[in-house]
């Protein structure tokens, strides 16, 4: 997520300013325009994405993708949505604009997540089948790294500074550190079953990685890669063994955190200081990836078997819409245009 | 032989590069597994089901190169040292063998004597018998064993994954069909409590008796085409017809030529399975692309239950540090332990008998049509423990 990299610092801004200004939340309600971006949906068995205009919220178009799309990234400038085709091994590059597929990048055998570094000149590219993390130079086009891991590589993070990329292994059961220059993994923190998702907070200072099958969130410390505390969830009425935490993203200000808990059809709000879980949110069937809107206003959720997105507000944690979108979603990426 | 240097080989190439990552643990560990392994039946109804000579044990093969990609970062390799025994053969002679060369943990594809006989034997070598294969209730409620984990279903738990989709499909009238062996009862009691436990009812019984002579022929589909309409006429009103033939006698002949226009369901048709090859949720395609990679074949249920319990085996000395059998037992056993193993859910032990609990998939071996436990069977603790038998109704007395 370079946008939200790149997000956080304007947001730390409009934040500040903003609690300078007043503290008067309707009335910074009232003021803001709409917030009409646009999010990508990968549609993992539409073979397709779903564009939604975040104004609306509605889906403006559905074109189609490789096979079997699910990590998608943007560009920096939005231009470019970058997109995991599975099944074809390789990435394609969708022109935003025009909405054509303008180019294929090589990946590796059967690319799942991916993220640009903050310059938009590296794409790092976890490969499941290969158990590698692979570095493609986005100008050649061409692979210049690649960076063996555990089995299954899944989710994909880099460090806020952009020093570290973080790689987790799905049955190796271990976030992987890597140092960016020397593309060496330095340090690999064994955490709970089935790693999806690594995501630090915006200061850098934490990394929280999601246990699918674990059924938790570890919270490394990012200055001393060991687990310093693990979160749990506890839904009344549903079995442990449903409650599988994928997506992670905090809020721009890092005071909250969303989990995305899979099949519990809900999406965690976490105090991301005291850890505390504070709400649950009803949300559509097997929830996985989550986005926010470059402003922060509102998260977006792919809801893998109710074949829809909701559409939460960050201010209230309510839950406002599910947009209907293609078979299966799966990524989800929110452009400021 | 020739696959254990295999093993070997692989181990070496993926031990060298070790050296480039500092291991996080500080000893470095090396954890030598025995595979027991017994010949098995290659008379089977379709020639799809041949057994494959690396049958089983290819499972721990593809586990054990996952475990020494992990164990790379922690300074652990994995080994496994094969034993095919001969027809008859001694498993504790095989265990005696074993243990001189350092092993402590085994893994058992055997019949349920042979596995009763291993237990017995490794008892005071404090070593650990995963079962990797034998289904039998008895062996995890009257003769269960604490030095015993059991990584393959029992036949309740398969008998009850499918009654729950039957009874949810509300096909409830089961005419049940099954065959004159021993181990095609042990299937049939286990058919006949899941009916009773669900709502079902049997409403006719029949036994196939097996006469002997060979399983195929030239021309065999005439004969059968006659044979099974008639076997299975004059029946009651029925839903389903339901097959325990756990001996390849006469289940795969049913589908199509029952002389009601009925499905089948059990040893044939639709049936309950820990694994099948043609499983591919919750990422099982990762593992089957692996295990296709490595074996050149579709990953079957023994081949799964083998990797699993090798994972398990690794998972364990990676949470621990350690090898010893008593740490690996002590982890498994206890409440951290849960295995990721592409169904759909964590799997952990239930504790009274170290039966791993599962979800079960139903299929005909082309796709997987659902997996239990169905929604709506409830449970206070798991909902996996709707499929077997339940803590308060164990006969099990670990020891």
């Amino acid at each position: 997520m370079p946008i939200a990299i790149n997000c956080r610092e304007i947001s730390r801004a409009i934040s500040l300013a903003g609690s300078i200004l007043a503290l008067n939340a309707l009335a910074f309600a009232m003021v803001s325009p709409a917030g009409a971006f646009t999010a990508y949906v990968s549609n993992e068995k539409g073979n397709s994405i779903s564009i939604i205009d975040t104004g609306k919220m509605e889906v403006i178009k559905t074109v189609p993708a490789g096979h079997r799309p699910r990590g998608i990234a943007l560009s920096q400038d939005g231009g470019e949505l970058f997109i995991c085709a599975g099944d074809d091994d390789l990435i394609q590059i969708l022109d935003t604009k025009t909405l054509s597929i303008t180019g294929t990048l090589p990946s590796g055998a059967d690319p799942e997540l991916l993220i640009l570094s903050p310059d938009g000149k590296r794409l790092y590219i976890s490969n499941e089948n290969d158990n590698l993390v692979t570095a493609i130079d986005v100008a050649t086009r061409k692979i210049v790294a690649e960076i063996p891991v555990g089995v299954e590589p899944e989710g994909m993070e880099l460090s806020p500074d952009g020093k570290v990329l973080v790689n987790t292994s799905e049955t190796t059961n271990m976030a992987h550190l890597i140092d960016i220059q020397s593309r060496k993994i330095f340090a690999n923190v064994l955490v709970d079953a089935r790693p999806r998702a690594a995501q630090y907070t915006p200061d850098g200072s934490e990394l929280w990685v999601s246990s699918e099958v674990g059924g938790t969130v570890s919270v490394i410390d990012a200055a001393d890669p060991k687990i310093k505390q693990k979160i749990t969830f506890e839904v009344p009425g549903l079995s442990k063994e449903a409650i599988q935490p994928v997506g992670i993203r905090f809020t721009q200000d890092g005071k909250k955190a969303f989990v995305a808990l899979g099949p519990a059809n809900r999406v965690a709000v976490i105090d991301a200081a005291t850890k505390k879980v504070e709400k649950y949110l009803l949300v559509g069937q097997r929830v996985w990836q989550l986005a926010l809107t470059p402003d922060g206003k509102y998260l977006y959720t792919t809801n893998g078997v109710s074949n829809d997105v909701s559409v939460i507000d960050v201010a209230s944690l309510k839950v406002l819409k599910s947009i209907p979108v293609g078979s299966f979603p799966w990524g989800v990426a929110i452009a400021r245009q | 032989m020739i696959f254990k240097h295999g093993i070997l080989a692989t181990l070496l190439a993926i031990a060298l590069p070790a050296f480039a990552f500092p291991a996080s643990s500080a000893d470095n560990i090396d954890v030598k597994v025995g595979f027991i392994r017994a010949p098995h039946v290659r008379e089977t109804l379709s020639i799809l089901d041949i057994p494959a000579a690396d049958d089983g044990i290819a499972g721990a093969g593809l586990a054990v190169e996952d475990n020494n990609t992990t164990g790379r970062f922690l300074g652990q390799t994995f080994a496994i040292e094969d034993v095919l025994l001969p027809p008859g053969g001694d498993p504790a002679a095989a265990l005696t063998g074993l243990i001189q060369h350092g092993v402590s943990l085994v893994l058992a594809d055997l019949p349920a004597a042979e596995l009763l006989a291993l237990s017995g034997a490794a008892k005071d070598k404090g070593v650990l018998i995963f079962n990797t294969s034998a289904p039998e209730d008895s062996l995890r409620e009257e003769n269960c064993r604490a030095n015993v984990f059991h990584i393959a279903p029992s036949y309740s738990m398969l008998a009850d994954g499918l009654a729950q989709y039957l009874v949810w499909k509300q096909w409830k009238r089961w005419f049940l069909i099954k065959g004159s062996h021993p181990e095609d009862e042990l299937y049939a009691g286990a058919l006949r409590h899941a009916a009773k436990k669900f709502g079902a009812k049997i409403v006719e019984e029949l036994t196939y008796e097996d006469t002997g002579g060979g399983r195929r022929s030239d021309s065999g589909s005439v004969q059968t085409q006659r044979l099974i309409p008639v076997a299975t006429q004059n029946a009651p009103a029925y839903d389903v017809l339901v097959a325990a033939d756990e001996s390849e006698v006469f289940a795969s002949y049913l589908p199509f030529r029952t002389w009601d226009p009925r499905p089948v369901a059990g040893s044939a048709g639709l049936r309950p399975m820990s694994w099948d090859g043609s499983h591919e949720q919750w990422g099982a395609i990762q593992l089957q692309n692996r295990f296709m990679k490595l074996a050149s074949r579709r990953m079957n249920a023994r081949d799964n239950n083998a990797w699993v319990a090798m994972r398990m085996i690794g998972e364990a000395a990676s949470r621990t540090g350690s090898n010893d059998p008593k740490v690996i037992s002590g982890y498994l056993t206890g409440p951290d332990f849960a295995i990721a193993a592409f169904k759909g859910q964590k799997q952990t032990l239930r504790h009274w008998n170290q039966q791993l609990r599962q979800p079960i998939l139903l299929g005909d071996g082309r796709m997987i049509v659902s997996v239990s436990p169905q929604e709506g069977f409830l449970h206070q603790t798991s909902e996996l423990d709707t499929l077997g038998f339940d803590e308060p109704e164990t006969k099990c007395q670990l020891q």
